[in-house]
């Protein structure tokens, strides 16, 4: 359930990577606080840790297929918030940058969905008060179950909602929930039982490991209600006034379809995004501001074109044919300039 | 993928980055920031834009070709994390039927034009990324992004996280050779042993993380990784940046593709 670089506008991108980053310099610096040198080399090799477990495949009990594990819920009882933030957000880089899961733009997006949500959101408010203490494997089982399904939840309709936003893609709100939803149930709930496995047989085979992590670990409690809503609400703020003016330079289909008929809009590709804002500079820096020359209209599809047209002016026939062409030749030679770079080099080291 | 695939895949994506060519030498600030820049124009086009895409592939060319690195190779990471992108794209062609084109009478739906910009921008952005460390090494990156600002304790995080992963791997291929060779079947990778095992796997790591920080300390750790390597941006580094914004630029805001198509088109008239 990464989220994919081709998927996304540039502003839900940067507004997420904006989110993102005002998290992680809240993490560090919360962190820098109240550890000791020590956490900081096995924060490193538990997010190695992580890396590795999930490399590791398990038989879905009655399916027959394997699952892996995800990890931020089993890192943030383990660690902590902050320290589990952080580890997530150094495995999801990692993995965006050598399996490039997701992509680097998309990177922003994938830390606030798996990392997020599981440290900030469900560990303190759900996880903690429903352990509240315990150590009872049953109450820590119904309490890692309960978290896993719901931070899994809350990251599967945030992948709805980012790619919706962008408007890359043409699947309607409720197919794309109905379709997203129940699959992370079914792996949230197998997770949730990993993760309970995973804590509680740590706990009986080693319990001074986990009281020897939880004294530099900030507790639960010191992340207060008050805070966290004041932060979402700030970042609510920014990312409804960035997706405001995405949403304003966006015609609604109705208005757009108007445009269409009364045929105003004039290049209508142009409606997402911060690209009415390049278009203005673009506008002001192009010799050729209006480029469809007429140079092809004697072409045998034109007729179909004009046909055409009012169903969808995005492209035009001439337009799509020179592109066609031009895409031909661009590609042949980018293809002549790198294989007769490759040529020029084994020739020289020979 | 197997376990053992895995992890000589990354170990081959981490040698490709001791290359020794003008790509490897480059600063890996302005291959970061080059990188970042290439990435946010190429998502900056609208959803039913593809000829104006295609020059873009000359910056993964150029890479591959000056960088020396194996085309397959790269390509065949790329289909290994397509799903995704092809699974939610692959509804545009089935939602969207108005008719886009109709190009030498073969009429050409506009769901189709937006997956295969989907499809365009996806091999772009994930070449972009994974060339980006084929050419400049895991901590050449996390250096660049500590000297541009990146909290300190975020990139020792994934400087710790990277040294120690092959170290851990090979840790969890042990551990997974030997439940292969106890289990028959499907027997044995149940939920279950999974969890134990992943307890265990826990367990070690930490206890290795305790033996990590006492060899770092006699060592004179002070809580930061400073690097020895030369990071001066100098005239190369400069170059590259500004010939690659200029040209993203120009690619982004003057219809190159289709001008060309235009003047083939005249020619062959």
């Amino acid at each position: 359930m990464h989220m994919a670089d081709a998927l996304l506008s540039p502003v839900v991108g940067t507004t997420l990577w904006a989110g993102t980053a005002a998290v992680s310099g809240y993490a560090s610096r919360k962190l820098k606080r109240e550890i000791d040198d020590r956490t900081i080399p096995l924060m490193g090799v538990l997010g190695a840790f992580i890396f590795a477990a999930q490399m590791v495949n398990f038989t879905i009990p009655g399916t027959g297929s394997s699952g892996h594990l995800g990890g931020g819920m089993t890192l943030a009882i383990l660690l902590g918030p902050h320290a589990a933030f952080l580890v997530m957000a150094s495995v999801l880089t990692v993995q965006a940058l050598f399996f490039a899961d997701g992509g680097l733009l998309a990177l922003g997006c994938n830390i606030w969905n798996l990392g997020v949500y599981p440290c900030y959101l469900v560990y303190p408010f759900i996880y903690r008060p429903l352990v509240g203490g315990s150590k009872k494997p049953g109450r820590i089982l119904f309490a890692s179950v309960a978290s896993v399904v719901l931070a899994l939840q809350l990251g599967a309709f945030s992948v709805v909602m980012e790619t919706l936003l962008s408007g890359k893609s043409e699947l309607p709100f409720g197919a794309f929930v109905l379709m997203m939803q129940p699959i992370h149930l079914a792996i949230g709930i197998v997770e949730g039982f990993v993760t309970a496995g995973v804590i509680n047989y740590v706990r009986s085979a080693r319990p001074e490991i986990l009281e020897s992590l939880a004294v530099s670990r900030p507790m639960g409690a010191d992340v207060s209600l008050k805070k966290v809503m004041m932060t979402f609400a700030v970042l609510a703020v920014i990312t409804g006034g960035a997706l405001s003016w995405f949403a304003s330079t966006h015609p609604d289909g109705l208005e757009w379809s108007i445009e269409k008929i009364t045929g105003k809009a004039e290049l209508p590709e142009q409606e997402h995004g911060i690209a009415p804002a390049l278009k203005t500079i673009q506008e002001k820096t192009a010799f050729l501001p209006d480029y469809n020359f007429r140079m092809g209209t004697d072409f045998k599809s034109v007729p179909k074109k004009e046909e055409a047209a009012p169903s969808w002016p995005g492209i035009d026939a001439g337009t799509s044919t020179a592109g066609i062409i031009g895409a031909a030749i661009v590609l042949g030679m980018i293809m002549l300039i790198g294989m007769g770079i490759r040529f020029f080099r084994r020739r020289e080291s020979r | 993928m197997t376990f053992d695939e895995k992890y000589f895949d990354i170990g081959r994506l981490d040698r490709l980055s001791y290359g020794e060519t003008f790509m490897h030498r480059l600063d890996p600030r302005a291959k970061v920031i080059g990188t970042m820049l290439f990435l946010l124009t190429v998502i900056s086009f609208p959803k039913y834009e593809i000829a104006a895409l295609v020059p873009f592939l000359l910056y993964p060319a150029l890479l591959v070709a000056v960088g020396e690195i194996p085309v397959r190779f790269i390509v065949k990471k790329m289909i290994v994390v397509s799903p995704f992108a092809i699974f939610i794209g692959i509804f545009n062609p089935i939602l969207d039927t108005r008719t886009a084109a109709v190009i030498y009478g073969v009429s050409v739906s506009a769901g189709w034009v937006s997956f295969l910009s989907i499809l365009m921008k996806f091999a772009l952005t994930i070449s972009a990324a994974l060339l980006l460390i084929a050419t400049t090494s895991f901590s050449g990156v996390c250096h660049a992004l500590r000297r541009l600002g990146v909290p300190a304790l975020f990139v020792s995080q994934l400087l710790f996280l990277y040294r120690y992963l092959f170290v851990l791997m090979e840790e969890t291929m042990r551990i997974i050779r030997a439940r292969e060779m106890r289990s028959f079947g499907k027997r044995g990778t149940g939920l279950r042993v999974f969890a134990r095992l992943i307890g265990i796997l826990f367990l070690r790591t930490v206890d290795r993380a305790e033996r990590v920080y006492y060899a770092m300390l006699s060592r004179g750790f002070q809580g930061d990784m400073p690097s020895l390597k030369r990071s001066r941006m100098v005239l190369p580094d400069l170059a590259f940046l500004s010939v690659m914004i200029a040209s993203l630029w120009v690619f982004r805001f003057f219809p190159v593709t289709d001008g060309i198509g235009r003047i083939a088109q005249g020619l062959l008239r």
